[in-house]
């Protein structure tokens, strides 16, 4: 479908869904930031420096990969945008490269960020060290726990991380937390949000940094085969990635657009994150978008093993391109993806994320629908070391 | 749910008004609803409505309260595992209003959209209630609660925060009716030591901009910074303070009863003459 809106309307909509649904003491704060965002956009020297930043720093362009015994396994050409080999090691410091240069353009000495799996708050850590910010990140207790690595790096570069123990203790407590400390501290303060959510103009403007990942993507399946790929697939928690992935394509007609959520132990068994397959239109952290939430619209706990995708809601522009159905959504269960982290490993040499892993499940799935003579692009948004002990105690090869 | 006519249900504009008239400030009172329990919340309010509590604030607990504090986020759980339902709610501002007191519901958003928004104005309405305060619902936003709210008669209370523009200040007065709450410090619910010193000025900032009345709430815990805000606002909001008193007693009687105490002394405060 073209005409696909790309830009949100002037209320920050994508159709109905986006907005912005904060207390108004955040208003004055998220005008200022859209000014400064919107100007950016056009500012040569900030474009400038930006890119310098993606390239010099972050190692941009990441690669291209034709991932040959992957694809003979699961009989399609994949081919993999390796996002896993940036600095940090995820698609996340694009992001938050871009928020940190709007942060000390607009006179803020501190950021804050939520983080689930913690590659956010990690990246946020990066560039608050690299930029000379002060740094705080707000992370579910239970991530604390099950992705420590991430807790001791983010605590290496000189950030403070708070274990948030309210609610079901993971990624969205972490980000009413950080929403509280905002509504505080907004003075001095920018709230690097990680994802594709929350008030306007964050889902536009996360997208926009994260976009390179699919300009670069286009141009390199041009360079490699003279064709767009068949399908473009990336996994979806709050959408980072895949919006990232997905936006270059999005006027592409001939390209299907496919986001696979977290399905936990299954949809049926009311224990996963996989907002979109099995949620609702309601608001959640600032904007209306898809929910898990009950009928009285308490927002459900979800549930994955992936602590990057374990969120109950998801961006907004998502919401639209699933209701006018220009992107597919669909859920994989953990099982699935720990399947499919453990045919890259032993296939390509490469360890996902387990987020990841979801997207290359996905794959594989759209593989045995388009067939052998496919070609299907998969957003690599995150590498797995992080992840080691979750997987090491999944497949039981820890030493006891 | 008895039908409570139109003619039955105080406004909030109404007790401001006659608080005025008496020269003193209104007092508004808070708790969430289940809280500690249906009945321990409804008996709790009670005995504030009867201390002295003018304006009624019943808490819609919610599973995301991104404007709360410690105390409130640890009420609005205890609701929730008790299984407060929305109906709940409006079952405890039809307890409450039969006292006469103004009540409003204080509501983050989805509550009401996954109601139905139209549903629940009416639902609000036939109860006895007079109307919502909404924390994260800016005006902008707020196009199908205002026209409900126009249908229902029903008073729409905006927040103002001290980062609020003057033109922001305008805009969102011009949605409000009733009254409208002013956020005094930069930051989420909960008792604060002193109060703010930059609320006067966004009081006199709201001031020119509306003849309604104006609200000041986070913070407020006791008599003296009741009187103090009672000398430049017509209404003197607290929240977490009555909460407080709830968590911290032993049973629910004796949190009803620290709940009135500590409305007595607040309605003592509003009434200081400076």
């Amino acid at each position: 479908m073209t005409g696909a809106p790309t830009r949100p309307d002037a209320a920050g909509r994508f159709g109905p869904y986006g907005g912005r649904y904060v207390p108004e003491a955040l208003i004055a704060a998220l005008d200022e930031l859209t000014a400064a965002y919107e100007k950016a956009m056009t500012d040569d020297a900030f474009q400038a420096e930006f890119h310098r930043l993606l390239r010099d720093y972050a190692g941009r362009p990441s690669m291209l990969y034709d991932a040959e015994r992957f694809s003979e396994a699961v009989g399609a050409r994949v081919l993999l945008k390796r996002e896993d080999l940036n600095h940090t090691g995820a698609h996340k410091i694009n992001n938050v490269i871009g928020q940190a240069l709007l942060a000390r353009r607009m006179g803020k000495t501190r950021v804050i960020a939520e983080t689930g799996a913690g590659q956010h708050g990690v990246a946020t850590a990066t560039a608050a060290a690299l930029f000379g910010l002060e740094c705080l990140v707000y992370m579910g207790e239970v991530d604390t726990e099950r992705q420590s690595l991430n807790v001791a790096r983010m605590r290496l570069l000189g950030a403070s991380v708070v274990p948030v123990t309210s609610g079901s203790r993971t990624l969205k407590d972490a980000m009413n937390e950080a929403f509280r400390d905002w509504v505080t501290n907004v003075d001095t303060t920018h709230y690097v949000i990680g994802s594709v959510g929350g008030p306007h103009p964050f889902p536009a403007m996360v997208r926009d940094f994260a976009s390179v990942i699919g300009t670069e993507a286009r141009a390199q399946c041009l360079e490699l085969m003279q064709r767009l790929p068949d399908a473009v697939v990336a996994c979806v928690g709050g959408g980072s990635n895949a919006m990232g992935i997905f936006h270059a394509f999005v006027p592409d007609e001939s390209v299907a657009l496919h986001g696979f959520e977290a399905g936990g132990d299954g949809i049926e068994t009311g224990r996963h994150a996989a907002t979109l397959t099995g949620g609702s239109p309601g608001v959640l952290h600032g904007a209306r978008s898809y929910v898990l939430q009950d009928e009285d619209g308490q927002t459900k706990e979800s549930h994955s093993i992936s602590a990057g995708l374990d969120y109950p809601g998801v961006g907004p522009e998502h919401a639209w391109l699933h209701d006018i159905g220009r992107a597919t959504y669909a859920s994989v269960t953990d099982a699935e993806a720990m399947e499919a982290f453990r045919l890259l490993c032993r296939t390509e040499g490469i360890i996902p994320a387990i987020e990841t892993a979801h997207a290359l499940a996905g794959a594989q799935r759209v593989a045995s629908q388009l067939g052998p003579d496919s070609v299907i692009l998969v957003n690599l948004s995150g590498r797995g070391d992080k992840d080691v002990a979750t997987a090491g105690r999944w497949f039981g090869v820890l030493d006891q | 749910m008895n039908a409570a006519t139109a003619r039955d249900v105080t406004s909030s504009g109404e007790v401001y008004r006659t608080a005025r008239a008496e020269g003193r400030a209104a007092l508004v009172g808070y708790l969430p609803a289940g809280f500690p329990s249906y009945d321990g919340c409804v008996a709790a309010l009670l005995a504030m409505v009867a201390a002295g509590v003018d304006v009624v604030e019943i808490g819609l607990p919610y599973s995301d309260p991104v404007l709360d504090g410690p105390t409130i986020q640890v009420a609005a759980e205890q609701a929730l595992r008790n299984g407060t339902r929305t109906v709940d709610v409006l079952r405890t501002v039809e307890a409450v209003a039969r006292t006469g007191a103004a009540v409003l519901v204080m509501t983050y958003w989805n509550p009401v959209l996954q109601f139905g928004v139209e549903r629940f104005a009416t639902a609000l309405r036939d109860a006895g209630g007079c109307g919502l305060i909404t924390p994260d619902l800016i005006p902008d936003e707020a196009a199908d609660w205002l026209s409900a709210a126009e249908s229902a008669d029903l008073d729409r209370v905006f927040l103002v925060a001290p980062s609020s523009s003057d033109e922001r200040i305008r805009q969102t007065t011009a949605e409000c009716r009733g009254w409208v709450y002013a956020a005094s410090t930069m930051g989420v619910t909960g008792a604060r030591a002193q109060t703010s010193a930059i609320a006067p000025a966004l009081v006199e900032r709201v001031r020119s901009a509306t003849d309604l009345p104006v609200g000041v709430g986070l913070g407020v815990s006791n008599g003296s910074q009741a009187a103090e805000i009672a000398s430049y606002a017509d209404g003197v909001i607290v929240g977490s303070a009555f909460v407080r008193q709830v968590l911290e007693a032993d049973s629910e009687n004796a949190g009803a009863a620290a709940a009135g105490r500590l409305a007595a002394e607040l309605a003592e405060g509003v009434r200081r003459q400076h």
